[in-house]
C-alpha cells in the first residue's frame, strides 16, 4: 500500500513538472474534456435531482413538525453544496471516468502500446496522464456547480409537492439565500478540485502499473475505483475539518 | 523528454552487449550474453521460446534495466537518456502494438506529430509514402481493429521508418503471419538495408526468416549464447541444442 502512495505521488509530482507541456497537448485535453462532461451530465443531473429530492423528503416533515419549516432550504442548500453534491459527484465520476481511464490506460500497458509511445521517445505522462487529469481537474468542478443547481431545484420541487412539507419554491429558496453563502459553494466547489485529482491520479496509476491481460485490467479498474473512492472519503473528512477551522 | 535526434544522420549504430544478466525474482532468464552487432548488419538472435529473447529486446531499446552488464551503442551506454537522445531507434512489436484508438495515418505519423517535426501536410505525405513502401497505400483512415495479422506488422514496419531509424529492433516479425506475409516481411528487412544501411536486429524462432535476412546469427538458450556466427557457420555448428534447433521437425509416425 505505501508502495502505491509513493508511486501515485510521484506520478502528480510528474504530471505537475509536466504541466508546461498543457498547451502542446490542448486538443487531448479538449477530447477528454468533451468525454468526462459529455458523459456525465445527464447522470449527474439525474443524481443531484433525486439527492436533492431524498434529502428535503427526509428532513422536510421532521423540521416542518418541530415548526422549523424556515430552516428546510437551508438544510437542504447548505448539505447539498458543502458535502453531497462534490462527494457523491466524484464518486460517481470515480466509477465512471475513473474507470475508463484506468481501463484505457490499462489496455494500452498490456497491449505494449504504451512500450511502443516510450520507444518513438514519447513521454506516457505528457501524452497519456497530463491530458486527463487536466481534463477531469477542470470538469469535476463545473459537473459539482451544476449538481448543487439541480440538487437545489430537486430539494425545493419535493418541498413543493409534498403535502407533509408544503413549502413553496420561492419560500424555499428565501431561506436557502438566507443561510447558504457563497463561500459554502466555494468550499464545495474547491474539495472538487482536489477529489478530481485524487481520481485522477489514482485511475491513471492504476492503468500505468496494469500486468497480465484482461483480468489484470479487470483489477485495475476495480483497483481504480475502489481506491478512489476510500481516498475521497478520507480527504472529504480532512478538507471539512480543515476548512471549519 | 530529450528532444529527438536530427533526422538528417541516416547511418546505421554499432551496438555492443556484454555480460549482460538479468532476473525476474528467482528466475534467471539473461545469463550473462555477450556480443558484438557492427553498424548497418543484419543480426538474428534465434532461440526457442522462452529463451530471453524479448527480454533482451526490451533491453536494448531501454525498457529494461539489467542487473548486471552493459549495452553500448557506438561506444556509449544505453541508459544514459541524453544517448539514447542522440539516436534515433525503432522497435517492432511482435504484436505490433499500434495505437488502437488512433487511425493507421495517426499511428505512422505518430512520431512525428507529436515531435513537431514536421508539418501536417509533410506528415501526410510521409505517412503516404511509408504505407506505399510497405504495400498499404490508401490504408490511411483504416483503424488497427480493421487490419489482418500480417497488416498491423506492417503498419508498424512503417510507423518504425518514419523515424528513420539508425537502429531497428524487430520482436519475432513473422509470428502469426502465413507464409505469404512473411516473406513480404523478409524482403522488407533486406531491403531496408540495402536501401538505408540500418542496423537490424531481429529475434525470431522462424528459421527460414533467420537464415534469409541475417549477416549473422546468435543461437540464444536459457538465457546464453549457444553459438554465434554467419548463417553458414552456425549451420555447421555441432552445439547438440544448436543443431536441434536447428533441424527440428514433426514427423508423422506410422
Amino acid at each position: 500500500m505505501f508502495q502505491n502512495i509513493g508511486e501515485m505521488l510521484v506520478l502528480f509530482w510528474r504530471t505537475l513538472l509536466a504541466l508546461p507541456q498543457a498547451w502542446r497537448q490542448r486538443q487531448k485535453v479538449f477530447e477528454q474534456f468533451f468525454e468526462i462532461a459529455n458523459a456525465s451530465l445527464l447522470m449527474v443531473c439525474i443524481l443531484s435531482f433525486f439527492i436533492g429530492a431524498v434529502i428535503a423528503l427526509q428532513t422536510g416533515p421532521v423540521l416542518v413538525e418541530r415548526g422549523l419549516a424556515s430552516a428546510v432550504g437551508g438544510v437542504v442548500g447548505v448539505s447539498i453544496c458543502k458535502e453531497l453534491a462534490p462527494v457523491m459527484m466524484s464518486i460517481l465520476i470515480a466509477g465512471r471516468i475513473g474507470s475508463a481511464m484506468a481501463a484505457e490506460i490499462g489496455s494500452m500497458r498490456v497491449y505494449q502500446e504504451i512500450d511502443a509511445l516510450r520507444t518513438m521517445n514519447i513521454n506516457p505522462i505528457h501524452y497519456l496522464v497530463l491530458p486527463r487529469i487536466i481534463a477531469i481537474i477542470a470538469a469535476l468542478p463545473l459537473l459539482v456547480v451544476f449538481a448543487i443547481l439541480v440538487g437545489w431545484l430537486g430539494g425545493s420541487f419535493v418541498s413543493m409537492l409534498n403535502h407533509q412539507i408544503d413549502i413553496p419554491s420561492p419560500s424555499f429558496f428565501s431561506t436557502l439565500r438566507d443561510v447558504v453563502m457563497i463561500k459554502d459553494v466555494a468550499n464545495g466547489v474547491f474539495k472538487s478540485f482536489i477529489f478530481a485529482g485524487i481520481v485522477g491520479v489514482v485511475s491513471c496509476h492504476q492503468g500505468l502499473i496494469t500486468l497480465g491481460g484482461p483480468r489484470g485490467i479487470g483489477r485495475s479498474v476495480t483497483k481504480a475505483v475502489v481506491n478512489s473512492i476510500v481516498l475521497i472519503v478520507i480527504f472529504d473528512y480532512l478538507l471539512t475539518r480543515i476548512l471549519m477551522s | 523528454m530529450n528532444t529527438p535526434a536530427s533526422n538528417q544522420n541516416h547511418r546505421g549504430v554499432s551496438l555492443r552487449v556484454s555480460g549482460l544478466r538479468k532476473s525476474f525474482g528467482d528466475l534467471e532468464v539473461l545469463r550473462g550474453l555477450d556480443f558484438d552487432v557492427k553498424a548497418g548488419e543484419t543480426f538474428v538472435i534465434m532461440g526457442p521460446s522462452g529463451s530471453g529473447k524479448s527480454v533482451l529486446l526490451k533491453h536494448l531499446i531501454g525498457l529494461e534495466e539489467p542487473d548486471a552488464g552493459e549495452i553500448l551503442i557506438d561506444g556509449q551506454p544505453i541508459l544514459s537518456p541524453e544517448v539514447m537522445a542522440q539516436y534515433r531507434l525503432a522497435m517492432v512489436f511482435q504484436s505490433g502494438a499500434l495505437l488502437t484508438s488512433l487511425t493507421v495515418a495517426e499511428n505512422v505519423g505518430l512520431y512525428l506529430t507529436e515531435h513537431r517535426l514536421k508539418t501536417p501536410e509533410e506528415i501526410a505525405r510521409i505517412v503516404a509514402d511509408k504505407l506505399e513502401v510497405v504495400g498499404l497505400k490508401g490504408a490511411e483512415d483504416k483503424m488497427p481493429s480493421e487490419l489482418s495479422g500480417g497488416m498491423k506488422k506492417r503498419v508498424a514496419i512503417a510507423r518504425a521508418l518514419v523515424i528513420e531509424p539508425q537502429l531497428i529492433l524487430y520482436d519475432e516479425p513473422t509470428s502469426e503471419l502465413d507464409p505469404l506475409s512473411a516473406v513480404v516481411i523478409a524482403e522488407e528487412i533486406v531491403h531496408l538495408q540495402a536501401r538505408i544501411g540500418v542496423t537490424s536486429l531481429v529475434v525470431s524462432h522462424d528459421r527460414e526468416l533467420a537464415f534469409g535476412v541475417a549477416n549473422r546469427i546468435a543461437v540464444i538458450n536459457e538465457g546464453r549464447i549457444l553459438a554465434l556466427g554467419t548463417p553458414e557457420q552456425i549451420q555447421q555448428s555441432t552445439d547438440p541444442l544448436v543443431k536441434e534447433f536447428l533441424h527440428a521437425g514433426f514427423r508423422r509416425h506410422a
